[in-house]
């Protein structure tokens, strides 16, 4: 093992910004990372063992102690759930022979669940030692349980299983035709970078990761900033549930998305660039490697590209099973191999970013927007959208319709329209923006695709009238509870605080009181949080019970407050070890007047008084 | 001519580089903190400083002081809130105030009377945390650690060492000390350490030195927080 350890160290120059690559290695090849390991590292790299611990235990993906030698992880996104993800985790449990959550005996194989890996339109899907599986059903799970069980190594296993389809079905100004290789970066250098510049900001091109800041402006500020060396970053971490569409133009499309990184990269003068790609997205990898290594002989990336003297590189870097790294000073963290936890701002990237240098975040979907814009010039992009969203919006459509799959619109376009191209009738609602964005009803599809009226970083996953929406509302709160990197407090105590009062009022244990201690408690998460993640966390439930509040109101019990602690269940033990069950054995969770059980009066803070 | 902030109406002047966390603690006004201590760099987490910077909410802490902020901090609403931030803290470990040996020398408590916190407000969460007694002079008791990382900046920032750091995501947050065995006694901490005597609850403590301040003597027995802050805390200057 240290001979193995040293060679990644070595591969890795004992950067140890390049923790979480030399981890992904180790935990692949022992399915843990195992002490002595971090031991060495920590010499190696010349850091503090905590900060290697640290680091182990934020990320889903790292484990301190072993998991299966084939590590099975079930998607847990509604969509997963809508096709059936729990009879089928059941069942696949059962004939694993292993519970949720645990290795089997034997240490061949381990089972559990994941946040969604980016297959809403092909699930329910899962990942085996990281590479993704779609379309299960009892089929695919007798086959994989019988590969498992040979010890059949994953090379060996049929093609079938890892089939990930693009799903295409309706293609706009960006995906209608493949831009030919090098096109932008002769169209940049051509017409000049300044100029190109200009172009983007004459283009209206918004961000599309979700927050639509303008990115001519973004590159310019970034460009003015007084220092040598700039990064340009692109984010494929797409973890918002129900967003696959930035899985689909780097599977198909990547070559325009480097070239965009490129022309910004000519524009702000950086040399190095980096691909942050989702751990879940590894079965990408080696195919962008590839088109890396091509566009490197084509002089289309490394030293004086196109003999303009524009010296510029891409390194892909993977992520580790973590959300928040999707949120840009989270994952410029995560790129400097340590825990993704979002920095204080000010100071924004662009002035201070990857190693304190001035950095350009963007979205897969706005380089690749910007490289088309690079060849066709503003006005082109411009004349499509409305007045403050120009362009088109690639969204990643799930739920219940007939096409799930990726589909492009000119912004302003109505959610009738959309549901009526992708086949779904009989809805009751869509989640516009993933958990993080707005549920709305059925009465509101008259409203418009644009930053002005529904913003969506491209997820859309619609329910039609068989489903529950508090079940979707209890999944997206348990989401944001495990995603939580738990920096501040407001986030860290508030999502699991929502997701114990959600589950108390989706089992039936709600009390009048409740809706509003939830309402309340929303407000402070949302107006509290230090980032995006827990601004947004309490929006599957402001959203719903907006809309819905009998829905919440038709789950409480007529009692105005029943405790969050059940105090007949914690007697459970008692009544087992004196073998008692009579009705003295029992405590009634309330008295008839509703009023509050001693059990659950603070501890006293008046020591000293 | 000086920069000038407003807080809550009160003309504040500030250096360039100062937070408005500097400018106000130089001036007199207390803006309720856990994890900020002026000789550390600021965290930022535990959002106990929230302020209403120009209609919107910030940590002034981390926030930097800009000429003509408007500033709201003791309003109703905020401290409200902030009870609650504090109040979150309280149910997310184990705080058992009367067996405390912090009690009364504790700012999370002190805060909690400052701001009138009566009771916890939301269900306790009864996490499973232990104790670590295994060094000889120093503990640590992890019921009582509410993340400010205090122990961590000092450590690396004062002592020149890496005892402490903060591992774990979301609520799974805790305290890891830097030895294989994970135990405080085969890591580099000494009592003299100002990691030590940083933390602002009782969850690390100096062993044999309990109760030799009476109950009832004690720090924030006979003064708020706020005064107390104003006196003994004193702000970075800007660069
Ligand atoms: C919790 C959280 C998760 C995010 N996830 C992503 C993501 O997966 N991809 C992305 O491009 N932006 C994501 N963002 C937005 C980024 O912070 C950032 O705004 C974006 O990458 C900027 O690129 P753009 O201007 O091209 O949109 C996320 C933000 C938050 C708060
Ligand atoms: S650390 Fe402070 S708040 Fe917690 S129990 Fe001790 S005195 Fe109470
Ligand atoms: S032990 Fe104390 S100083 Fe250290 S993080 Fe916990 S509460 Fe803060
Ligand atoms: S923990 Fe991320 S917003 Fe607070
Ligand atoms: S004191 Fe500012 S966030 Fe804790």
């Amino acid at each position: 093992m240290r001979q193995f350890i040293h060679g990644i160290a070595e591969n890795n120059h004992y950067q140890a910004t390049h923790l979480l690559q030399i981890l992904r290695q180790i935990q692949s090849r022992y399915h843990y990372i195992p002490e002595a390991a971090i031991e060495q590292l920590s010499g190696l790299l010349s850091i503090p063992r905590t900060q290697i611990i640290s680091v182990i235990e934020f990320y889903s993906f790292f484990h301190l102690t072993p998991r299966g030698r084939y590590e099975l992880l079930i998607s847990d996104s509604i969509t997963d759930h809508m096709l059936g993800k729990k009879d089928l985790l059941d069942y696949l449990a059962k004939k694993l022979a292993v519970a949720v959550g645990a290795v089997r005996e034997d240490g061949l194989v381990s089972l559990e669940n994941t946040s969604c890996t980016g297959m809403c339109d092909q699930g329910p899907a899962g990942l085996v030692n990281g590479y993704a599986l779609t379309r299960l059903d009892r089929s695919s799970i007798d086959k994989i349980v019988e590969l498992v069980n040979q010890q059949k190594p994953l090379d060996e296993w049929p093609k079938e299983l890892f089939l990930v389809n693009d799903n295409i079905y309706k293609s706009g100004l960006l995906l209608d035709r493949q831009m030919e290789q090098g096109a932008a970066l002769k169209s940049a250098f051509k017409r000049g970078v300044k100029a190109t510049l200009a172009e983007v900001d004459k283009s209206g091109l918004r961000g599309r990761g979700g927050a639509g800041f303008k990115t001519a402006t973004k590159w310019q500020f970034c460009s003015e900033e007084q220092q040598s060396v700039r990064y340009v970053v692109c984010n494929a971490d797409e973890g918002e549930p129900g967003t696959f569409k930035d899985r689909v133009l780097l599977n198909s499309y990547a070559d325009q998305v480097f070239e965009g990184m490129t022309v910004c990269a000519a524009i702000i003068g950086a040399k190095q660039g980096f691909l942050y790609l989702r751990g879940e997205y590894l079965h990408l990898y080696d195919k962008l490697q590839s088109i890396l290594n091509q566009r490197r002989q084509n002089g289309l990336l490394g030293t004086n590209i196109l003999d303009q003297g524009l010296d510029f590189d891409i390194e892909i870097c993977l992520g580790a099973g973590a959300y928040i790294c999707g949120e840009e000073s989270a994952l410029i963290e995560s790129l400097e191999g340590k825990a993704g936890i979002p920095r204080n701002r000010p100071p924004y990237p662009v002035t201070q970013g990857y190693l304190g240098k001035p950095t350009v975040v963007n979205n897969v979907e706005t380089f690749l927007a910007a490289a088309s814009i690079a060849v066709n010039g503003g006005d082109w992009f411009a004349d499509i959208g409305t007045e403050k969203s120009k362009g088109t919006k690639i969204l990643s459509i799930s739920g219940d319709c007939a096409r799930p799959g990726i589909y492009e619109y000119p912004f302003g376009t109505t959610i009738q329209t959309v549901l009526n191209d992708c086949g779904a009738d009989d809805v009751l609602g869509v989640q516009v923006g993933g958990p993080s964005g707005t549920f709305i009803s059925n009465q509101e599809f008259d409203r418009k695709l644009a930053f002005e009226d529904l913003a969506t970083g491209g997820s859309f996953i619609i329910f039609n009238s068989s489903r529950n929406i508090l079940d979707m509302v209890h999944n997206f709160t348990h989401f944001f509870a495990h995603e939580s990197c738990g920096f501040c407090t407001p986030c860290r105590v508030g999502t699991s605080l929502l997701q114990k009062q959600i589950d108390k009022i989706v089992e039936g244990h709600g009390s009048a009181g409740d809706v509003v201690a939830l309402e309340e408690l929303c407000q402070l998460v949302k107006n509290y949080s230090h980032c995006g993640l827990g601004q947004t966390a309490a929006n599957p439930i402001i959203t719903t019970l907006e809309r819905y509040p009998d829905l919440y109101q038709n789950r409480l019990k007529e009692i105005s407050y029943e405790p969050g602690f059940d105090l007949d269940g914690a007697l459970t033990t008692a009544r087992r070890m004196a073998n008692r069950d009579d009705a003295g054995a029992h405590l009634a969770q309330t008295d008839a007047f509703g009023s509050r059980p001693v059990a659950s009066l603070p501890p006293s803070l008046a020591v000293g008084e | 001519m000086s920069k000038t902030i407003t807080i809550d109406g009160k003309v504040i002047p500030f250096e360039e580089g100062q937070t408005i966390m500097d400018a106000a603690m130089a001036a007199g006004v207390y803006i309720p903190h856990l994890c900020h201590q002026p000789e550390f760099t600021p965290h930022g987490s535990c959002k106990l400083c929230t302020v209403k910077v120009n209609g919107r909410n910030c940590s002034a802490c981390t926030f930097p002081a800009a000429d003509g902020q408007d500033v709201l901090n003791h309003t109703e609403e905020l401290i409200e809130d902030r009870k609650k931030i504090t109040q979150m803290l309280f149910v997310e470990g184990n705080h058992f105030c009367p067996s405390c040996e912090k009690t009364g020398n504790c700012q999370l408590q002190a805060v909690a009377y400052h701001l009138n916190m009566l009771d916890n407000h939301f269900p306790l969460f009864y996490p499973d945390r232990e104790v670590d007694a295994s060094h000889d002079e120093v503990m640590v008791d992890h019921n009582r650690c509410i993340f400010c990382t205090l122990c961590v900046r000092a450590s690396h920032e004062k002592d020149g060492k890496d005892v402490f750091a903060i591992s774990g995501r979301g609520i799974h947050k805790h305290l890891i000390v830097n030895a294989e065995s994970g135990l405080l006694k085969d890591t580099d901490v000494a009592a003299t350490d100002q990691a030590a005597h940083i933390c602002p609850t009782g969850a690390i403590l100096i062993k044999r030195t309990g109760y030799q301040v009476p109950i009832g003597q004690r720090i924030y027995d006979h003064q708020q927080i706020d005064q107390v802050s104003l006196a003994t805390e004193h702000p970075k200057h800007g660069e």
